[in-house]
């Protein structure tokens, strides 16, 4: 397979022009000041305690939601894997499906649905109980950032527990492993690989997502999307906006990092 | 017992995902254009939704630049998922760190950097660039899904076909492949999807009249979503569904499988 | 798995093949025309293809800043954009839009007399106003039972958790200069920390900060009291008979949105015959019907009194009320200031 390293190129030359260099146009702005001198106040700036709670604020929601989507999606990868081929594919579309709806249309739905005259809280008012206030807090945000990312951990783990070779299971269980001692000893370090990429996929969407926080929560916490896009859309400060996300990007790199050593040692053990 | 639950949780997982897109289908009959008042049952948004020539051309860009930008980068990104994964050390870490900035960045931040980009070379921005840029974005996911399957393949089984006199060619196509095929499906399914439902990056790279759903959802949300599109999304969604099942029964009649929806 | 790829070929040869090619490229010129979002009776722009023999290529955007990077970067030929009068201020101090010349917009003649000459481009050499209206509260007659007229009464406890604040800086902060006296366009720091203090204590009793979906929440009555753009209000009051509007007595903003023409433009003169074309009564007239804005066009004024969704304060702004509103003016270098204020305010707990 060495030859093989050659398909890489066209990819990083793709990447090379149309990744490295705007970004690269990008970091321009991010060491400027307004008046065009060199500068490292916009990095220096950010590290104020009102930034760095929003900075904590955005990881912070975007972990958890990772987690539950992690939660929820692991059983239904792995309940569709089990299931036969044809019933396999309609499940792993209609799990997607959903999503080729426009973004903000679900949203607004979303707010149609736990709305003060919402349809949820209609029916509790027909059975008699107090309504409840379900939107424009961080629950809500937390089911946006859930409901629109959940395929993207269910895919990743399922395609990799698909081909899971299943006597390993069987030899497991021949060595007397309950079906519980059996996934956790085969079957979850087995899809690990698949775990990593899923957590990538929603984490880091998630850390920098604002629309659903300003529509779902009401627009009163500022994430790190929203202070982005402020400085992009609103304050006009092309220079600190910059700065503020290759520093985002810094630390999640980092986190990356680190996951991808922790896969790396994980599947060698394998 | 365990059979039932499994099936249970699975309907609650759909209804989770489904219960939005079932109370916009509703919307799209209503006759009140705001979705807070029930005016009665009718069609007419059905009926206005064929005479808007501003959602259909949408709808054209749309699908267009989600096909092509699904196919390439599904091809694009499968091959160079193979050229990463055979690389090695410093290389190896690079590229992969370098495919993570688009999903990581901001879209607010990927479309800006694309539009500076454009703007670099005085490029007069319209439909190809707002495809290039949605080829960016779509093919890191592809990636990113493939990868795993690469790292999940037995390595001795490419070798062993090898010292038996595969051509390389012979053994992707025959070994490889259908190894990672999952993953590519995957990958293919993200790209379409993520590319269907961009707003920002779509709306920084293209120009010259060219606008996708999103950006006319977007922009037209001012007195809340337009009945036309629940309609347009209620028939999207009835669409694949009935290809869905012509797919799943047409070819497999034989055994009987639990209806859809 | 076949299936699945099977499926997606489907769908993606269905969706090409659908709608073909959509381009009929002519000799004709061709005018772009860069407008918000439902902004326009969409059958104007076919009127004038037709009148002017050329092809109008209509796109939209969401918001004047959103259009402001569009145009600096010059990513399109735009001809006709409508900008604010702020983002218009702004983009003549970078000269980002082209002189107009007067001669081929006649029609300018039916503008109402108050709306020109204003400060961000004093002899309208650069603009010509289409929509203008004022900032004010739109609230629920039912739940609301005392009179509105300051905006001291979204700093009321008694309405907490019914209050629906405007997610922008300009607008919040500039409601709560007024609310303490002050100008919207200050330029005194210690002004806008008092105005952002306001706000910060104010938070804990608003709903929260929104833009589009205040109106769907105001007409479904999920709230009491709302900031809104006076157009905006005039939809919601005539979808909701116990909807009313006011603008308080300490003054607010006054907003027009004009029609000028970028230096990306390549067809000036088609571009003024698009904007005289606005300005001809029966077009404002449709324009007006279909948008529910307040038009700048002086003689529709007769006809409009007579039909029930315009025939009131909120699209009619009466001249008292406009002499105690101000426009915004571009701030400049104090933007950050304002800018901060807000960052402060939306991350407080």
């Amino acid at each position: 397979m060495k030859k093989t390293k050659v398909l890489g190129l066209p990819y990083g030359v793709w990447m090379l022009i149309f990744i490295v260099f705007p970004i690269f146009l990008m970091f321009l702005y991010a060491v400027r000041t307004s008046s065009g001198g060199f500068t490292l106040d916009n990095f220096r700036n950010f590290f104020s305690p009102m930034y760095m709670q929003i900075l904590w604020d955005s990881v912070y929601m975007a972990g958890i939601s990772t987690v539950i989507c992690l939660l929820l999606g692991y059983p239904v990868a792995m309940i569709i894997s089990k299931m036969p081929e044809k019933s396999r594919n309609l499940f792993l579309v209609l799990i997607i499906m959903p999503t080729w709806m426009n973004f903000l249309l679900r949203t607004y739905s979303w707010m149609n649905i736990l709305g003060k005259n919402g349809l949820i809280n209609k029916l509790l008012t027909l059975l008699g109980m107090n309504t409840m206030d379900l939107l424009y807090n961080n629950g809500a945000v937390l089911l946006g950032m859930v409901y629109n990312f959940l395929p993207f951990m269910i895919y990743p783990i399922y395609s990799v527990i698909i081909k899971i070779n299943p006597s390993y299971l069987e030899a497991a269980k021949d060595l007397g492993a309950n079906s519980v001692k059996a996934f956790m000893k085969v079957t979850l370090p087995l899809s690990v690989p698949g775990i990593i990429t899923g957590i990538t996929m929603v984490f880091m969407p998630a850390v920098s997502t604002f629309v659903i926080s300003d529509l779902l929560g009401g627009g009163t916490q500022m994430y790190i999307g929203n202070l982005i896009s402020h400085q992009f859309l609103q304050k006009g400060d092309w220079n600190f906006g910059s700065a503020v996300s290759f520093i985002m990007m810094i630390v999640i790199l980092i986190v990356m990092m680190i996951t991808n050593k922790f896969s790396k040692t994980d599947k060698e053990s394998v | 017992m365990m059979k039932f639950l499994k099936k249970f949780y699975i309907y609650i997982v759909l209804i989770f995902l489904y219960a939005p897109v079932f109370v916009m289908a509703v919307y799209s009959f209503n006759e009140s254009r705001t979705s807070k008042k029930w005016g009665g049952f009718s069609l007419k948004w059905y009926e206005s939704l064929f005479h808007n020539e501003e959602i259909l051309s949408a709808l054209y860009y749309t699908l267009i630049v989600a096909a092509v930008a699904c196919i390439v980068s599904t091809i694009v990104g499968t091959i160079s998922a193979i050229g990463i994964y055979s690389m090695s050390g410093k290389v190896k870490s690079l590229m992969l760190n370098v495919n993570y900035l688009p999903v990581i960045n901001p879209d607010i931040v990927t479309g800006i950097s694309m539009m500076l980009l454009f703007g670099f070379c005085s490029i007069r921005q319209g439909f190809f660039t707002m495809l290039i840029a949605h080829i960016t974005f779509c093919i890191p996911y592809v990636v990113l899904s493939v990868l795993p399957k690469l790292n999940q393949m037995d390595k001795h089984l490419v070798e062993a076909a090898m010292d038996l006199g595969a051509t390389p060619a012979y053994t992707l196509r025959k070994i490889v492949i259908p190894e990672i095929l999952p993953g590519i499906l995957t990958g293919a399914l993200m790209a379409f999807t993520l590319s269907i439902d961009d707003f920002v990056i779509s709306f920084f790279s293209t120009g010259s009249g060219v606008s996708n759903l999103s950006i006319y959802v977007y922009s037209a949300a001012k007195r809340g979503i337009s009945p036309e599109i629940n309609a347009l999304s209620t028939l999207m969604i009835l669409t694949v569904s009935v290809l869905l099942a012509i797919v799943n029964f047409g070819s497999n009649k034989k055994s009987q499988e639990k209806g859809d929806r | 798995m076949k299936k699945i790829s099977l499926l997606l070929a489907v769908v993606l040869l269905l969706s090409t093949m659908l709608f073909g090619c959509g381009d009929n490229s002519s000799d004709k010129p061709t005018l772009y025309v860069y407008n918000v979002g439902t902004y326009i009776d969409k059958s104007v722009n076919d009127m004038f293809e037709e009148e002017f023999d050329c092809n109008v290529v209509y796109e939209t955007y969401d918001s004047n800043e959103s259009m402001y990077l569009k145009v600096v970067n010059a990513t399109s030929d735009y001809d006709v954009i409508f900008p604010s009068d702020y983002m218009l201020e702004k983009m003549i101090k970078e000269e980002l839009v082209l002189p107009l010349n007067h001669e081929n917009i006649p029609n300018m003649a039916n503008i109402r007399e108050e709306l020109l000459g204003g400060s961000f481009d004093e002899n309208n050499t650069y603009g010509v106003p289409y929509f203008y209206g004022t900032v004010g509260i739109l609230y629920n007659t039912q739940t609301v039972k005392e009179p509105v007229d300051s905006w001291g009464i979204l700093w009321d406890e008694k309405y907490a958790d019914d209050i629906l604040m405007y997610d922008s800086q300009r607008d919040s902060l500039g409601i709560a200069l007024k609310y303490l006296g002050y100008s919207m366009n200050t330029r005194n720091k210690d002004e806008v920390l008092k105005a952002q203090a306001a706000l910060i204590q104010q938070k804990p009793m608003i709903v929260g900060y929104f833009t589009d979906s205040v109106m769907d929440m105001m007409i479904g009555e999920e709230a009491s009291l709302a900031v809104v753009y006076s157009g905006d209000a005039v939809y919601c009051m005539s979808e909701n008979e116990n909807l009313a509007y006011a603008v308080p007595k300490e003054g607010s903003n006054v907003w027009i949105d004009c029609m000028a023409i970028p230096k990306t433009s390549k067809q000036k003169e088609l571009a003024e015959a698009y904007i005289n074309f606005m300005c001809r009564d029966d077009i404002a007239m449709l324009n007006t019907q279909e948008v529910m804005y307040s038009s700048a066009n002086k003689n529709l004024e007769a006809d409009l009194r007579e039909e029930d969704w315009s025939d009131n304060d909120a699209y009619f702004v009466p001249q008292e009320v406009l002499d105690r509103c101000e426009f915004f003016n571009d701030l400049g270098d104090f933007l950050p200031v304002f800018a901060e204020a807000w960052e402060t305010v939306k991350a407080s707990k």
